[in-house]
């Protein structure tokens, strides 16, 4: 299959590791940046491949995880509610809120849809003029344009029964705060190639600029990771700290432009809090003043939560920020499955512990699967 | 204090998961079912029930169809009804003899489209050699099922001394698979979610028993055999990884999946190793017969694509584990619930 055979190629990768090998004099720290990467380097063993001093550390960009469970709760209150229909994407279904998900909802009564596109909600919501049709906008740069575009098409059709539940995330944010955290260990990022679709490359050269650590923006594919590993060893071998996009065939310097305007019609920026990392500022999108009426959160009364505190054991903050991995928690895949998560990184497919999980317990016996 | 709510598992309400063919039907049957209503015959939990009667060995078996949409490419709710059914019994080496029908309809349903089910119902049952003797149908209110539900139950008999089972697999044997993964599953999503995808992909739903009775020479080392349905090749192998108390490794360049499937999970960011088919089986033989296995299943069209695409280890046992494409590895785990598809 064109697009991506080509970058699964057995003998490419072991040049490319090889190269990796040889370049590499001492231990660097890598970051990636997207759940979609993390995923990809634990679905092909990519670590396999690597000498010992290459270590790649996952970074926050799943935004399932990242979702914090009072957010959920709130989505999950609002499903409930009678006329309403909830749209979400499929896998932010099975996320725990502290008491269930919403596909626990779903099975007691509440009208709960995977939709595949923010512009099916918006179509739902003109076929049931009766009903209050909800979409949960969960997300990163690269789904805020179709999540914007599905509210300039709501307001254009004049719809006054379609909401939104903003859950939008940004990276740059996330990277500088890993970055300036006080026992920080990443010296090189494999960037958002997505991401970077939408918003082009200029926030990723201020941040290499202030924090001296290449950026090597990047595809999601094997071949991909590998190349972007090299680009960045290549860097931080010769004390470079450049922004090179290695997912050329995808992102353009300037990113997409329609979209850009799209997105500040629509939203504004807003400090968010982020699950195992806490309130980061400017973090965040929230609906604009023009499209406050379309607004979950503001339209749908609140109703008391419950209080979450995280629990004490997870460590799911230090390995958002890179400085543990899964295999350092001890309740990693014995108190602490995807059946049964205690933190944000064991919640969603693309979570760094859920892939170490799926992909990775060689070493636990079967039985505790 | 525990951040994340409530186990899965402690759920009190039954889930859509629940019917998956992952962990949490496992959970339903082990927690609910078997306590309650097993026997050494049901526990082994094969495809099909093993009865010895008299002098006769016979397999039994039951499977509900409940698929939205009712119609779609390469088949319908009728002829998958019978295939299902069909294909549990074959997969312990059994000729399926004969077949029960129960059809639950939904009042206000198309008769002639129940024409059209119950017409490939019949062709799928003429072609299969099977006769259908004995039925039922019941009509519940609008509203109270989808259409048509179809319940078939089907008796076969064995002729093989040593049938099959999931118990068997033994380090060192072959591990090989009949065909490409994943068009059932994919070509029915695609038409229920209305995902255009451009794509002429039809369903692999067939009958498999003319295809397993041609390894009838083989019966021997034969030693496991499933046919791929709800939970794909993922879990048809660690099912049998867990029975028999043995690893899998399997090579993910080796397994065939159409270009239309793999676009289509590489979209939805799904797994073609966990998706259905209808009309595939794994069989895990003893490594001496393995090419012969696959030249004997690809003289038949249904087993055309057949393969060798890994083997069994004494390594982690009840473990299923993939070579990757690159040459790395990972583990082929057992699916939770559905399969969902990603944000990004």
């Amino acid at each position: 299959m064109k697009y991506v055979d080509e970058y699964r190629d057995l003998e490419l990768a072991g040049k490319l590791a090889k190269e990796i090998e040889r370049l590499c004099t001492q231990r660097w720290t890598i970051m990636e940046v997207c759940g979609g990467q993390t995923h990809t380097i634990l679905q092909f063993g990519i670590e396999d491949l690597l000498p010992a001093n290459v270590n790649l550390v996952h970074g926050p960009g799943c935004p399932v995880c990242v979702t914090p469970v009072s957010l959920i709760d709130r989505a999950i209150a609002i499903a409930s509610l009678p006329k309403v229909i909830f749209c979400s994407f499929g896998d932010m279904l099975r996320v725990p809120g502290s008491t269930v998900d919403l596909l626990e909802a779903k099975a007691r009564g509440a009208d709960v849809r995977i939709v595949y596109s923010p512009l099916d909600a918006v179509k739902l919501a003109k076929q049931n003029p009766q009903m209050d049709v909800v979409f949960f906008a969960v997300g990163f740069e690269t789904t805020a344009p179709a999540n914007a575009m599905s509210l300039h098409q709501a307001k254009k059709l004049n719809l006054t029964n379609y909401f939104v539940l903003s859950s939008q995330v940004l990276v740059p944010p996330v990277c500088a705060s890993v970055l300036s955290s006080a026992d920080n260990q990443v010296q090189a990022f494999i960037g958002p190639g997505h991401v970077c679709t939408i918003t082009g490359l200029n926030e990723y050269k201020n941040l290499a600029q202030t924090y001296k650590v290449p950026i090597v923006v990047a595809g999601f594919e094997p071949i991909d990771i590998l190349e972007s590993i090299l680009l960045c060893i290549t860097q931080l071998e010769s004390g470079r700290h450049e922004v090179i996009n290695q997912y050329k065939r995808v992102v353009e310097a300037q990113g997409n432009l329609t979209a850009q305007k799209l997105l500040q019609e629509v939203f504004e920026v807003c400090d968010r809090e982020w699950r195992g990392l806490g309130w980061i500022e400017n973090s965040g999108l929230k609906l604009g003043s023009n499209y406050k009426d379309f607004d979950a959160d503001l339209h749908f009364e609140k109703t008391s939560l419950v209080e979450i505190s995280e629990s004490a054991e997870c460590i799911s903050g230090q390995i958002l920020r890179g400085t543990k991995k899964p295999t350092d928690c001890s309740a990693f895949g014995t108190r602490c499955t995807p059946d049964k998560p205690l933190g944000a990184t064991m919640v969603s497919s693309e979570g760094t512990c859920a892939n170490y999980f799926k992909f990775k317990r060689f070493e636990l016996d079967s039985t505790t699967s | 204090m525990q951040s994340c709510g409530i186990p899965i598992e402690s759920t009190d309400v039954i889930r859509l998961g629940h019917g998956s063919g992952g962990k949490l039907t496992e959970q339903l049957v082990e927690q609910i079912f078997i306590p309650r209503i097993g026997n050494p015959i049901l526990n082994a939990l094969d495809d099909a029930a093993l009865l010895q009667i008299g002098g006769s060995k016979l397999a039994f078996s039951t499977d509900s169809y409940v698929v939205k949409p009712l119609f779609f490419p390469g088949g319908d709710i009728g002829s998958l009804s019978v295939h299902g059914t069909i294909n549990d019994l074959s997969m312990r080496m059994a000729e399926p003899l004969y077949l029960s029908a129960a059809f639950i309809i939904e009042e206000g349903f198309s008769i002639a489209e129940l024409e059209k089910i119950v017409d490939s119902f019949a062709v799928a049952a003429r072609e299969a050699n099977v006769q259908v003797v004995a039925a039922d149908t019941k009509v519940v209110n609008r509203g109270a099922g989808d259409g048509v539900y179809i319940n078939t139950t089907g008796i076969g008999i064995i002729k093989v001394i040593n049938p099959p089972s999931a118990n068997k697999a033994k380090p060192g044997d072959s591990v090989i698979v009949s065909g490409d993964l994943g068009r059932h599953g994919i070509s029915v999503l695609c038409l229920r979610e209305g995902l255009d995808l451009e794509t002429e992909l039809q369903s692999d739903c067939a009958s498999l028993n003319n295809l397993v009775l041609s390894l009838t020479p083989f019966e021997n080392s034969l030693h496991c055999m499933r046919d791929l349905t709800r939970g794909g090749l993922s879990s048809a192998l660690n099912e049998i990884a867990h029975a028999s108390n043995v690893g899998i490794i399997i090579n993910d360049s080796q397994i065939a999946i159409n270009p239309a499937v793999k676009g289509a999970c590489e979209l939805l960011g799904l797994d073609p190793l966990y998706v259905a088919c209808e009309g595939r089986f794994v069989c895990i033989v003893d490594s001496t017969i393995a090419d012969r296995v696959v030249e004997a299943l690809r003289i038949n069209k249904l087993g055309c694509d057949a393969a060798i695409i890994g083997s069994v280890t004494t390594e982690h046992p009840g473990r299923v584990v993939s070579k990757t494409s690159i040459g790395g590895r990972r583990i082929v785990d057992k699916l939770s619930g559905d399969q969902l598809p990603r944000i990004c």
